[in-house]
């Protein structure tokens, strides 16, 4: 993911880049945000089939908040040190919108679930965050022709807000900031996270600055938000087109708009959106519909007791413990076989070996660990030695000489024959990649 | 007497001793509204065919159960209205507004349901300001109803449907919701008695909201004997109303008032000092009077002025109708925005204002500031004295058409329920008698946070000893 020196100058020139990410994602949670709704599965599920009084915005229904979704954003707060807030309180978030059936988007505003927290990079850059707050998502809109037709399934979804502050200055790291919140939620069970879904929804706030400001460590005045991006592919080929076009209009003396923008795949770069309101009053206040929320120290610390291993821990114990190295970690952890080879790693005490065989050979992670331990056996006890194997070798040879010569004259095809035989003459057990290797090196030199 | 004219307790009595059935009860009451609503107009919708079917089923399980049918269903057979902001399903539920004039609930308030899970029959659906938004129903939408004690005078608002509904008796009871002064209001010119609970004491589930923070549902009937039964069948945490309370419900109907000996009265010296009617100040005085012969002890108290309750008030209550009003965006329930009344736009433009960033610290959080302040002037008073009087209103019904150039007409026709209604606790109206022109002057008693029981007390304790609740006008 890294990106080397000399692309880094041919992207950006002189400027440097500034980014701040603003994550959305979908708390995966029995019932909805405020109401009795299901919502497991609403991908699926036909449109308006998930749906009641409340988050239809009926009159006269009230939210209730789940006490699920509050847990697991706390969870996900302790996840990534943030401060557990101990007096939170829901705030109403006003603008008209078709998607938003209350004329209000109950959020928070002044005091979120968690506050600051950070997440720490490969590269040991730490990525501070603001917070962390639950509200609940809208409606889905769908254009056809003239006409526009809502589907309610998703309101009231629960879902968290996280913003970082602008301190990435890469889209590497950009990238890694996104994945890694990413398993961190999965792992969490906080949420499935699915990008295409929806549920785990990137916003890059995007600016570049030039190298005095840079220097000074100061902000760009502006900034960009790029909205609509469903995979971290997306989110890459996104960022590097905005920051073309932001490099274009800097470079003529300009300065970009502030905007939201929409990335749009075909024409693989950003589009400006149609803005929800012209002016942005949202005019906060605290939902008189939820009581506040007060959580004790104790609360908190059964809370963390909760808490599991996290991805980044569980990969720099089996680096450190059994000495592999990233990649391998990696996908040990991200294939879910860390189980199965410590298991087998205990059984036969060669952790490297088990490990290889793991990650390299896929075909393999299907068995347990007593038909991996015969498995590696059986390997250990073939002939692979070319000292070993060379006398027999020269005896097939010598055995063999009118088929020897026709490998000599090229006749690729006999050299299976030899092959044959050595295996026969070791009942099986030599390597035949190693045969092979040492017949082709006598013949053919 | 005509069986319309009975309280809930009479009617039950009538109904488990078989004097009646519940058909013949909820028949005389639809035949009274329909005799006497013409001139009235209490009623937005008359609900006479789900009347009546509920009335016969009310009736097949007396026959078959017996009294011991009243045990789980301590109001069954009773006909009942409910305000028009009480959603109900499958039955219109308009909140006196255009906007909602077609709108059909698909779910039913909490309210209601606990109603009919107790057996009372929903005869109809009473007129109110639109949204709530008035002291008079002369903001409804559709039209006015008429004070029964002089048809050229407003019966109070915004629950002034409810309020004369019971007072004509073309109901045994009725529903009302106070958000301001909307129960004890309308039911002190009126000449009913009206409980406004502690705030979060009834599930405001269903209830299309005015200002959720002091939105409070309660009964309007013809005796606080009445109201307590009604407060048990309603009072409880509902899990679909996160701000309703869990505190412990008291059996409200057990009287346990022999005398007031012992008891403290605060007479506030702001409430008083107002610009109170001479009648209504007279009355005032022969109530406390009365309550001091009785044994209690009138203490002088200084409240807090309640000019700041009514500044304060005003800017909460304007500001969450802007945000509650936002959801009638044009897009659902039929109508467009065009059909907000004057009063409601001017509500939805105000409190649009006190929120918008520049001017919240100035006017919302300072506003918070002050009703913490106002709670805790409370606080402190209610640590000297068990319960508060005052006049409900400063005056008796206003003529038709007194409110149109008073732009705060609401506010101080309220300014002596609204201190109360901000620090969320529980008042009593009840009638206290006649004025010079014969219209009912109510006086109010106010306790401390979910101590109804007190104040159901001490009114049914003076409506033993008098009877002003059952005066009538003759429609």
């Amino acid at each position: 993911m890294k990106q080397n020196i000399g692309s880094k100058k041919e992207l950006l020139g002189d400027y440097g880049l500034v980014l701040g990410i603003e994550i959305h994602l979908h708390v995966k949670t029995q019932m909805k945000m405020f109401c009795g709704c299901s919502n497991t599965d609403l991908f699926d599920a036909e449109p308006n089939t998930r749906v009641c009084p409340v988050c239809l915005g009926m009159p006269g229904a009230l939210p209730v908040p789940n006490k699920e979704a509050v847990e697991k954003t706390q969870l996900l707060g302790l996840a990534l040190s943030c401060e557990i807030n101990k007096h939170s309180y829901f705030d109403r978030k006003h603008y008209f919108y078709p998607d938003l059936p209350k004329g209000f988007q109950i959020s928070q505003y002044k005091e979120p679930l968690c506050k600051g927290g950070i997440v720490r990079l490969q590269s040991g850059n730490g990525i501070l965050l603001e917070r962390i707050h639950l509200e609940e998502d809208t409606a889905k809109s769908f254009h056809e022709g003239e006409e526009t037709f809502l589907d309610f399934n998703k309101s009231g979804v629960p879902l968290i807000e996280m913003v970082t502050k602008p301190m990435i200055y890469s889209v590497g790291d950009a990238l890694e900031f996104g994945r890694e919140i990413q398993e961190i939620v999965r792992h969490l069970g906080v949420g499935d996270a699915n990008m295409e879904k929806g549920q785990f929804r990137v916003e890059p706030n995007i600016s570049l600055r030039s190298p005095l400001e840079e220097k000074e460590q100061k902000i760009p005045e502006y900034k960009v938000e790029v909205k609509n991006i469903n995979s971290f592919k997306f989110m890459e080929k996104a960022i590097l087109s905005e920051i073309k076009r932001q490099k274009e209009i800097l470079d003529a003396g300009k300065i970009p708009i502030q905007e939201n923008r929409g990335y749009d795949e075909a024409k693989g770069k950003t589009v400006p959106q149609r803005s929800k309101e012209e002016a942005h009053d949202y005019r906060y206040f605290p939902e008189p519909d939820i009581p506040p929320m007060k959580f004790t120290s104790s609360y908190i610390e059964d809370l963390k007791k909760e808490l599991p291993k996290l991805p980044g821990e569980i990969k720099k114990r089996l680096i450190s413990k059994y000495d592999l190295g990233q990649h391998e970690a990696d996908v040990l952890y991200n294939e879910e076989l860390i189980e199965l080879f410590e298991e087998t790693g205990n059984l036969i005490q060669d952790y490297k070996k088990v490990a290889n065989l793991l990650v390299n050979r896929p075909e393999h992670r299907d068995k347990t660990p007593e038909e991996l331990l015969s498995y590696i056996a059986k390997e250990k006890s073939r002939i692979d030695d070319s000292e070993a194997l060379q006398p027999i070798i020269d005896t097939v040879i010598e055995e063999n000489k009118r088929i020897a010569d026709q490998v000599r004259d090229g006749k690729e095809e006999a050299i299976e024959f030899l092959i044959g035989q050595v295996m026969k003459k070791t009942r099986g057990k030599a390597a035949p990649k190693t045969v092979r290797e040492l017949l082709s090196e006598k013949l053919t030199a | 007497m005509g069986l319309n004219e009975l309280t809930i307790r009479q009617a039950t009595e009538g109904l488990k001793k078989r004097d009646f059935t519940s058909r013949e009860l909820v028949e005389e009451c639809l035949n009274h509204i329909e005799k006497i609503d013409p001139q009235i107009k209490a009623f937005i919708t008359v609900t006479t065919d789900y009347a009546l079917e509920a009335a016969n089923r009310a009736d097949s399980l007396i026959s078959s159960e017996g009294e011991k049918a009243f045990n789980k269903k301590p109001l069954l057979g009773i006909p009942y209205a409910s305000k028009d902001n009480f959603c109900t399903k499958g039955i219109r539920t308009t909140a006196g507004s255009k906007i909602l004039e077609d709108f059909v609930p698909p779910y039913e308030s909490t309210v209601t349901k606990k109603l009919e899970e107790a057996g009372s029959v929903l005869v109809g659906k009473t007129n109110m300001d639109a949204f709530a938004h008035g002291s008079s129903t002369e903001e409804s939408d559709f039209f006015t109803t008429k004070n029964p004690w002089d048809l050229q005078r407003v019966p109070g608002g915004s629950s002034g449907g409810s309020a004369a509904a019971v007072i004509s008796d073309m109901c045994i009871f009725a529903i009302g919701s106070e958000t301001g002064g909307s129960i004890r209001g309308p039911a002190s010119w009126c000449g009913v008695t009206g409980l406004k609970p502690t705030y979060g004491r009834v599930s405001r589930y269903g209830l299309i909201a005015m200002a959720s923070s002091t939105d409070s549902p309660g009964p309007i009937t013809k005796n606080a004997e009445d109201a307590a039964l009604v407060l048990s069948v309603l009072a409880g945490k509902d899990p679909l109303d996160a701000t309703s309370s869990p505190n412990d419900v008291k059996d409200f109907t057990a009287l346990s008032k022999e005398s007031l000996n012992g008891l403290r009265i605060g007479k506030p010296k702001s409430y008083f000092d107002l610009d109170i009617q001479l009648d209504v100040r007279k009355k005032m005085e022969d109530f406390l009077e009365f309550l001091e012969s009785q044994g209690a002890e009138i203490i002088d108290l200084d409240l807090m002025d309640p000019k700041y309750s009514i500044a304060v008030y005003t800017i909460l209550q304007r500001s969450e109708v802007s945000s509650n009003l936002a959801r009638f965006d044009g897009i659902r329930f039929g109508r467009d925005r065009d059909n907000f009344n004057f009063e409601n736009k001017k509500r939805m433009m105000l409190g649009a204002y006190t929120l918008s960033s520049g001017y919240y610290e100035a006017y919302y959080a300072r506003a918070q500031k002050v009703r913490t302040l106002i709670i805790r002037d409370f606080e402190e008073a209610f640590s000297k004295v068990d319960i508060l009087v005052g006049p409900s209103m400063p005056c008796v019904a206003p003529e038709l058409g007194e409110s149109k150039d008073q732009p705060m007409f609401g506010e101080m026709m309220d300014v002596l329920t609204e201190p109360s209604t901000i620090a969320g606790l529980c008042g009593i109206t009840v009638p206290v008698g006649l004025s010079g022109q014969g219209l009912p002057v109510g006086a109010q008693i106010i306790s401390d946070r979910f101590d109804e029981k007190i104040i159901l007390d001490i009114a049914r304790y003076y409506q033993e000893s008098t009877s002003f609740h059952q005066g009538r006008p003759s429609v």
